[in-house]
């Protein structure tokens, strides 16, 4: 019976959403004030609406309702419960359900907390925002129906792919969907100041929080799915330029190429045309990541031969969106003309810089995932495009704003001088030599990449931690300045742990990847062998007995100098319902390293296979991406957008006791 | 019960070998560098866009075992990733040659660049111009031209 309830609120919500899209917008054009109020309302019940809708679907899921088509295939009574709530939307249906209740939530958040937008921009852009749920919802009511019932419900569900049954996985795609939706706002923004044909510093500073706060779930996305892909594929890659994570790194990118253009529009009113693109450019790739992940169009055009009808609506939703938007910026960038003037020197060039170099490696990333796509329809060539050729493309774009990022952080605006922001870094220059210098010392006929990663890393941290000391100004005295350093604005700190995060992250890529040991053996029981510094022991293997899962757990001693470092249970397991097995790799975490420890088959002439990595650095790629995350909680939480929210407010009052007598 | 543990006992048996085995290994450690460095360079071609080092399935197996062969038969690197294309098709190398349209995909970037880069260089050009210009409108022209001469150009 919820669950019914679900499925028409499902529906009511499609209607109410054709009525957010269309009466305030037309309000908005004509000045009805009553028609644009309409947008508030619409925006909360839109909300309430899909929050009960998915309630209803989580009951199902939890409940084990198997008269429901997407339980019967994604659900299993025996599952633990996080699993059965994360089933929800570990699927297609559901995650398009999932989509459409976060875009909701953030155009019930503009109602809510965007008082202080002039009410023309908040009835368009929520009346954007309408648009953009109007067609998910219908796409999910008329070819993703997650509500549709089955003739004769079966006793039991077919499960849940035991890769995702994990809690990194779990929370992964929501994360993903939080960034993805989020920059729905940025896009909506856009579009509404095209139509009215106005952008400024105001227009950017509304528009900076909620791509900051995409970008900042995007990066917790985009973290935990890589840290789930170390831990759990049972070599300790992190990254593989899969197309899956390519859909969700483009918008990445894209999005922190807009977090850098909006401030520029904001303080100096320029690249404004720029920042549109950008913004609508970053929700095309929102739009083609969530479709690529489900629909697995990438992986193969057949995907379309199976399911037409989903990939043409697909294909017509891009369409619209993108289409129309750039339609609207063809006719309407002209008009939105530069007022700042900034000399060749300049943070607005280097901010420029940034975007290009970020802007061209999102479009890297983009030719190298679909090429084969393209490859196969033009020129029938059947072909691949792997690890190996990113790792040569992209890398060179993110060296170049590894190096020139401490200086762009540190030139003022309008004019600088190169000389004297390279001599502020100077310290921070030596620093990164000197340790560029010590890795290649102490590591003996290994790669260039662990001392060049080294550098560019310490380049960027030392950088980071200059640009803050220097925003405490000059000639105080050091106590003063310290003083001065802890009350810094939270953007300046915000800046220094995104900036930070980063130094932290090349530094634990190129660690990792240079400084790896790899050791692949038959091991016996009780006999220890060497990797590294370390003496490791297969003491027993067992069978175990799971909640959904038999394992074949392993116990291994790892000893340096003769002391216990840790004691480890690599395993392995079979799941029966989904009749799969996983490697549950075991690890030692370490500020300096992990001990990343596998288990294989047993051999014939007895023993098992092992797998030993000792991974340096590795953990400093997830750390990087929490500060990094952090700097946006920070930046998101400074004053200024509050007293810009006041600023407002006290504005429109004044307005309005003005223009009283008057009428 | 004993029908499900006889299932679970088959699962077990038919579980598929973990990447790269320990009898797989060559003796020479070069050679076997050398083996994990061209793994890396093929696919899976049965799988989801994993390179036959990483994957667990039976044929990236048996293309590490014959890429081995190849290797201590003498070949060179590019004499493998050669005879892997004619067995598997372009489709087994995960780094796209640059034959023919691939030219375009390795283009691309570096294109993509250098146009940003001409179009960014000649709205920084205009901006600064816009700075002299404004500044030169707001001053008497003895001003502007003291101006130019302080800057220096």
């Amino acid at each position: 019976m919820f669950v019914e309830l679900g499925h028409f609120a499902l529906i009511l919500a499609l209607a109410v959403a054709l009525v957010q899209a269309s009466i305030p917008l037309i309000g908005a054009q004509k000045g009805w004030r009553n028609w644009m109020a309409v947008a508030e309302p619409a925006a909360s019940a839109q909300f309430l609406l899909l929050a009960l809708s998915f309630a209803a679907l989580t009951y199902a899921f939890v409940t084990s309702d198997f008269s429901l088509r997407l339980v019967v295939l994604n659900s299993h009574t025996a599952k633990p419960m996080l699993y059965k709530i994360a089933g929800t939307w570990g699927n297609h249906e559901g995650s398009m359900l999932l989509w459409v209740l976060i875009l909701s939530a953030f155009g019930a958040a503009v109602a809510w907390f965007g008082r202080d937008l002039p009410a023309g921009l908040r009835a368009r852009v929520l009346s954007v925002q309408a648009m953009i749920g109007a067609a998910f919802l219908g796409f999910i009511i008329f070819t993703s129906n997650p509500f549709l019932r089955v003739a004769d419900p079966p006793f039991n569900g077919q499960g849940l792919n035991p890769l995702l049954q994990d809690p990194g996985l779990a929370f992964h795609p929501p994360f993903l969907y939080l960034g993805y939706v989020g920059l729905s706002m940025a896009y909506s923004f856009a579009v509404a100041a095209l139509i009215e044909g106005r952008v400024d510093a105001a227009w950017a500073r509304w528009v900076r929080p909620w791509t900051l706060a995409a970008w900042l779930f995007l990066t917790i996305g985009i973290a935990l799915g890589s840290w789930w892909a170390y831990y759990e594929l049972g070599w300790g890659g992190f990254w593989f330029w899969d197309p899956v994570e390519n859909a969700s790194f483009m918008p990445w990118l894209v999005a922190t190429a807009l977090l850098h253009s909006a401030i520029v529009v904001e303080k100096r009113e320029v690249l404004k045309a720029w920042t549109i693109l950008l913004a609508i450019i970053a929700f095309g790739f929102s739009l083609s990541g969530t479709f690529i992940v489900r629909s697995g169009v990438l992986t193969s055009v057949h995907a379309f031969a199976t399911d037409p009808a989903r990939g043409l609506y697909v294909l017509a939703i891009f369409a619209f969106f993108m289409g129309g938007a750039l339609t609207l910026f063809a006719a309407r960038a002209g008009a939105m003309e530069a007022r700042g003037v900034f000399a060749p020197v300049s943070r607005e060039s280097a901010l420029l810089l940034n975007n290009i170099l970020l802007a061209v490696a999102a479009f890297v990333v983009f030719v190298g995932t679909i090429w084969p796509l393209v490859a196969e329809m033009a020129f029938g060539r059947k072909l691949s495009v792997g690890a190996p050729f990113f790792n040569i493309a992209f890398p060179p774009f993110m060296i170049a704003i590894a190096i020139l990022l401490p200086i762009g952080a540190l030139l003022p605006w309008k004019r600088g001088q190169l000389g004297r922001v390279l001599y502020k870094l100077r310290g921070a220059l030596a620093l990164a030599i000197a340790f560029a210098l010590l890795a290649y010392a102490v590591q003996t006929g290994r790669s260039n990449l662990g001392p060049i990663g080294l550098a560019l890393g310490t380049w960027v941290l030392a950088g980071t931690a200059t640009d803050l000391w220097q925003r405490t100004g000059r000639g105080a005295g050091i106590a003063n300045r310290l003083k001065r350093f802890l009350r810094l604005p939270r953007a300046d700190w915000g800046r220094g742990f995104a900036h930070g995060g980063l130094g932290i992250v090349i530094i634990g890529i190129t660690g990792l990847l240079a400084w790896q040991i790899e050791d692949i053996r038959v091991a016996r029981e009780g006999e220890p062998f060497i990797v590294g510094d370390y003496e490791i022991t297969l003491d027993e293997v067992r069978k175990v007995q799971g909640p959904n899962y038999i394992s074949t757990m392993a116990t291994m001693t790892a000893r340096r100098d003769g002391e216990v470092v840790a004691v480890l249970h690599p395993e392995k397991r079979v799941y029966p319902v989904e009749a799969m097995p996983t490697t549950e790799a075991d690890i030692d975490n370490g500020i300096w390293r992990d001990l990343y420890l596998v288990i294989g088959d047993r051999q014939e002439g007895g023993g098992w296979a092992v797998r030993t990595y000792v991974k340096p650095f590795a953990n400093w790629i997830w750390g990087g991406a929490i500060l990094m995350a952090l700097g946006g909680l920070l930046s998101l939480s400074d004053r200024r957008y509050r007293v810009a929210a006041g600023a407002t407010r006290r504005r429109k009052r004044r307005i309005a006791a003005n223009a009283a007598p008057a009428e | 019960m004993l029908r499900a543990l006889a299932l679970i006992l088959a699962l077990l048996a038919a579980l598929p070998a973990l990447a790269v085995q320990p009898d797989e290994v060559l003796d020479d450690p070069a050679l076997e560098a050398r083996a994990r460095a061209l793994s890396q360079e093929l696919r899976c071609v049965v799988c989801r866009g994993e390179n036959i080092d990483e994957s667990n399935a039976g044929i990236a197996r048996d293309i590490r075992l014959l890429l081995r062969e190849r290797l201590k038969a003498g070949d060179s690197d590019q004499q493998v990733l050669d005879f892997m294309v004619e067995r598997y098709g372009e489709y087994v190398l995960m780094r796209p040659t640059a034959k023919g349209a691939n030219l375009l995909l390795w283009i691309a970037g570096p294109v993509m660049l250098l146009l940003a880069l001409f179009l960014a260089f000649g709205y920084i050009r205009a901006r600064s111009r816009a700075s002299e210009r404004e500044a030169a409108a707001a001053l008497s022209p003895e001003e502007a031209k003291r101006l130019e001469e302080l800057l220096g150009d």
